[in-house]
């Protein structure tokens, strides 16, 4: 395992491309593009203010940088630096930009969601889609890109439009069964789209492409109801996590639960394997605390830590949260599936330091990690059943199948790992700290325990 | 008359208590005939017995004597009499009283008696009553307890739900709190850029600034929005719809058709488990019977799968023999479960100490092949100690070094002087080979050359004038120069076709002069 140099970034702006050569970050409002395997800087590009969202466009040969306090997006080229694209959304103001599937089109959502402005960067002709919804997810491009799914919100009901992304015709517009539509999203397939309501009520809706409800399943009333939906890659399992801290998964055939995976404080399960991260500090001798080793030593404070197995039964610490507060700090928030759909990792909100990691095919708890701290961010290696996760120290984590290693990020004046991002060809991985970055190449041969 | 009733009483009593002389006379008839009594106790014969007696008697009583016995004349006196007649009567009177105070004290005693007693019945009865009613009500405080239990827990789960309830409202009305001000505050920005819009003299317009268009990420041109437009995009999306389907009704299929291959297999190995249970088991005639319909049935399933499986009826009619396969397979192994089970509890110990016996002696071979293993291993292991911590003697180590391997080591160092021999032979072979070679590529230009020289001279000597060139015929002329012979041997020996006079000196030597220079040794002989 390799680590590059520490680089610079702003605002966790920094994007593989989508053919994996190129790497582009921000700095302010400067965007820099290096190659991947050399980290040269290849292009710099510089916009007129502080980039806010920053992304490749499908083809790799775009990049646009959205500047929302201004309500500027500027579009560069890869193949002619000297080509630039500046759209001006006017007194309208912007709060979202993003590329179509095409890589020719940009939806800039404005300020308070009076509409979505398609751009054309072919024809320069502009299209607009009323009354998009503010809620946490409301587009959602299928994979093979051929659709768009848009929650809107009219007279107190919701809908959803379907476009075809080819020339931005409405498909479909159909109501649905919801209060408060949350989220869609397209199944991997592209043929099943599921909804889910607001986490004041338990509700989530399938439907077919042509428009057609195919299923509604609901859990229980009253209580606090769906935190995170996402899909199985191979589209055959819907897992939906919800704030009674369970996961449920549904399957696609009768859209009916089949298997329910409950967070539990005690761990009994003696067939899963329960990591637990320990540190051990290094000792600290006098003769040591002279100055050369003070100005040095960051290796005196970065600890050392390494898994141990613990035997059932096993304690997770759990954390109550505010009973006050609105979006309480309980229940599942995060779920991701391995890309061979064969594993899940969850994670529960009130036991944060722990990453639970569920076997599909048993429909059983395969392992727990719990970590020293809580647990910011993990992600599945796109090409393997690895899982990388990060918890805001210097160190970074990988579990996969055959065990689990903690490893130290090599930098001086300690790197914090806040997220972290694979390469699409699961070899690399970027770390991104508050205002750095740092690739860490893997080898290909596993970790041991 | 009851007073001569009670009269002849007291005299029957009185009589009876004290003998009398006049006992032996009416002893016989006194006690029975109490009517009689007056008449025969006093007749003319015993007056004074008689009075004697009855004074006596009435002295005992406590009256004045009625005759006094010195008298001697036989005279009563009356006044004494009738005193004693009249105390008598008196005597009885009262007595009669006392026993009518008596009686009525009885029947006062005895109707108190009876209205105790059924008081104590009526009393009795109400107990009773009153315990039955006690237990009732005992158990009706039971029920009732268990009742107040249930109600009890009733209440508390209540209140757990009560207190869910409320918590969940809570967090929904912090929700909808959390959403109203999340609102409210984006009204507040509306309104303030509202505001700002109007105050604002310029607005700014949306535009873009494009440097150039790009083409499109397919190269294709875009088309109009028609209505054929629509209606490919209607069919394109039922496409992929019909596709998805497509696609998973073909994975449905192929795993119908594993599992029922699975439960094609799963019969045909209880069945055949079954069946080769046959011998031991008396009582499974019928059973026999299925298993061979279920053979046979077996066998024609298979001849007509691939049609009959996919309807239902065949599907329900595997899953019901497989059902029963699996049924007749666990009563089997419950039956041999039962049989184990007495065979351990009943059976003669004959067999138990066979079975034993034979266990036994298993183990015990076991036990010996282990040690025997062990110590075989242990010799090796002693022996390889004994070869490496034996004293380093420098001349037996190095004679000893190796010494299992001298044999081979000698053969091969034969084997391999022979094999160099033939090297060096087959070197020397292959350098004579080579060098023939050679000198067969030279002799044979030598003699092209020759030929090439005398067909020429033939040809220039069919004219006239060429007699002159015949003594040089002789003198072969090859294409060699012998300052750069070595080179150009090896590097012209394809050259054998082209004739080139062109390049042949005048004064060159002849091939036969040329090969004792070359020190080759001619192999053929060309005769030019």
């Amino acid at each position: 395992m390799n680590f590059s140099e520490v680089f610079k970034q702003s605002n966790q702006l920094c994007k593989v491309s989508p053919d994996g050569k190129y790497l582009a970050t921000c700095v302010q409002y400067r965007l820099v593009v290096r190659d991947v395997s050399t980290l040269q800087i290849l292009q710099l590009y510089t916009c007129l203010d502080q980039i806010s969202h920053m992304d490749w466009s499908s083809d790799s040969l775009f990049i646009l940088c959205a500047m929302y306090k201004r309500g500027l997006v500027q579009v560069w080229s890869l193949e002619q630096p000297d080509w630039h694209c500046k759209i001006d959304e006017g007194s309208i103001g912007l709060v979202s930009s993003r590329w179509s599937p095409d890589g020719r089109h940009i939806l800039n959502t404005t300020e308070f969601h009076l509409r979505v402005t398609v751009w054309s960067l072919c024809t320069k002709a502009v299209s607009y889609i009323k009354y998009p919804k503010a809620c946490q997810k409301g587009i959602d491009f299928s994979r093979d890109g051929c659709y768009m799914a848009l929650a809107e919100r009219r007279d107190c009901k919701d809908y959803v439009s379907v476009f075809v992304c080819d020339d931005w015709h409405l498909l479909r517009h159909f109501e649905t069964e919801t209060q408060d539509l949350a989220g869609l999203e397209w199944s991997p397939n592209g043929c099943v789209l599921a909804v889910w309501d607001s986490c004041l009520e338990y509700k989530v809706l399938l439907y077919s492409l042509d428009g057609r409800l195919l299923s509604t399943y609901s859990a229980y009333e009253w209580s606090l109801g769906v935190k995170s939906v996402t899909w199985s890659p191979s589209s055959q399992f819907l897992a939906i996590g919800s704030y009674d801290e369970k996961v449920r998964i549904l399957n696609h055939i009768t859209w009916k639960k089949i298997a329910q995976f409950e967070h539990i404080a005690t761990i009994n399960n003696t067939k899963a394997v329960v990591y637990k991260e320990v540190e051990k500090r290094p000792a600290v001798g006098s003769d040591d605390l002279s100055l050369h080793n003070i100005t040095i030593g960051t290796t005196l404070f970065n600890t050392q830590s390494k898994y141990e197995i613990c035997p059932p039964p096993v304690q997770v610490p759990v954390v109550k949260p505010d009973p006050d507060r609105a979006n309480p700090k309980i229940g599942v928030s995060t779920l991701a599936f391995s890309s061979d759909s064969r594993y899940l990792a969850t994670k529960n909100d009130n036991m944060a330091s722990v990453v639970w990691v569920w076997d599909m095919q048993k429909m059983s708890l395969l392992a727990v990690l719990e970590q020293t701290s809580a647990v910011r961010c993990f992600q599945w290696d796109p090409r393997r059943p690895r899982l990388a996760l990060c918890t805001g120290n210097t160190k970074l984590y990988l579990w996969s199948p055959a065990g689990c290693v903690s490893v130290q990020v090599p930098t001086e004046g300690g790197f914090q790992v806040q997220s972290l991002n694979w390469h699409c060809c699961g070899e690399t991985l970027i770390l991104l700290g508050k205002d750095q970055l740092c690739l860490c190449y893997m080898d290909t041969d596993q970790e041991d325990k | 008359m009851p007073e001569s009733s009670l009269v002849k009483d007291i005299c029957s009593s009185s009589i009876e208590c004290r003998p009398s002389p006049l006992r032996q006379s009416s002893q016989s008839s006194l006690p029975l005939h109490r009517n009689y009594m007056l008449s025969t106790f006093c007749t003319e014969k015993n007056v004074q017995e008689c009075l004697s007696h009855i004074s006596q008697e009435v002295s005992s009583l406590g009256l004045p004597p009625v005759w006094m016995e010195s008298g001697g004349s036989s005279e009563m006196n009356v006044v004494a009499v009738l005193n004693c007649i009249y105390d008598l009567i008196q005597l009885h009177r009262r007595g009669l009283r006392t026993l009518e105070n008596m009686e009525v004290e009885q029947l006062k005693s005895s109707s108190n008696l009876d209205y105790l007693q059924l008081t104590s019945t009526q009393l009795k009865e109400q107990l009773e009553l009153s315990k039955r009613e006690n237990t009732g009500l005992l158990e009706r405080e039971r029920q009732l307890q268990l009742k107040v239990k249930s109600l009890q827990n009733c209440l508390k789960n209540e209140k757990e739900e009560v207190q869910k309830l409320q918590n969940i409202i809570a967090s929904r009305a912090s929700q909808y709190n959390h959403e109203m001000k999340r609102k409210e505050r984006e009204f507040n920005k509306l309104r303030e850029r509202l505001n700002q819009l109007l105050v604002d003299k310029k607005e700014k317009k949306q535009a873009i600034d494009v440097l150039n268009n790009i083409g499109r990420a397919d190269g294709k041109r875009s088309l109009w929005k028609t209505e054929k437009t629509e209606a490919k995009h209607e069919g394109e999306m039922y496409k992929t719809l019909l596709s998805d389907y497509d696609i998973r009704q073909r994975e449905l299929l192929l795993e119908n058709a594993e599992l029922k291959k699975v439960l094609q297999q799963m019969k045909k190995d209880m069945v055949s488990i079954l069946s080769s249970k046959k011998p031991t088991l008396k009582d499974d005639q019928h059973q026999d019977d299925d298993i061979q319909a279920d053979l046979e049935e077996e066998v024609f399933d298979s001849s007509k799968e691939s049609v009959e499986l996919y309807c239902v009826h065949a599907r329900e009619k595997l899953t019901n023999s497989i059902r029963l396969q699996w049924r007749r397979l666990k009563s089997h192994v419950e039956r041999l479960d039962n049989q184990g089970s007495l065979h351990v509890i009943g059976r003669s110990k004959n067999t138990d100490a066979v079975s034993r016996e034979t266990h036994e002696e298993e183990m015990d071979r076991l036990k010996l092949e282990i040690q025997q293993c062990k110590d075989f291993i242990q010799t090796q292991h002693q022996l390889l100690q004994q070869q490496l911590s034996s004293p380093y003697d420098e001349e037996k180590a190095s004679l000893l070094s190796d010494c299992y391997m001298l044999q081979e080591k000698e053969r091969f160092r034969d084997e391999w002087k022979t094999l160099e021999e033939q090297r060096k032979i087959f070197e020397r072979e292959r350098r004579n080979f080579t060098e023939a070679a050679i000198r067969l590529s030279h002799e044979r230009k030598a003699f092209e050359d020759d030929r090439a020289t005398w067909l020429k001279h033939q040809f220039l000597n069919l004219s006239p004038f060429a007699d002159s060139n015949k003594p040089q015929m002789s003198k072969s002329k090859s294409a060699f120069l012998i300052s750069s012979a070595p080179e150009k041997l090896i590097k012209r020996p394809s050259d054998t076709t082209s004739p080139t006079p062109r390049c042949v000196p005048l004064t060159s030597p002849s091939t036969a002069e040329l090969y004792p220079t070359l020190c080759l040794v001619p192999e053929n002989r060309y005769s030019v």
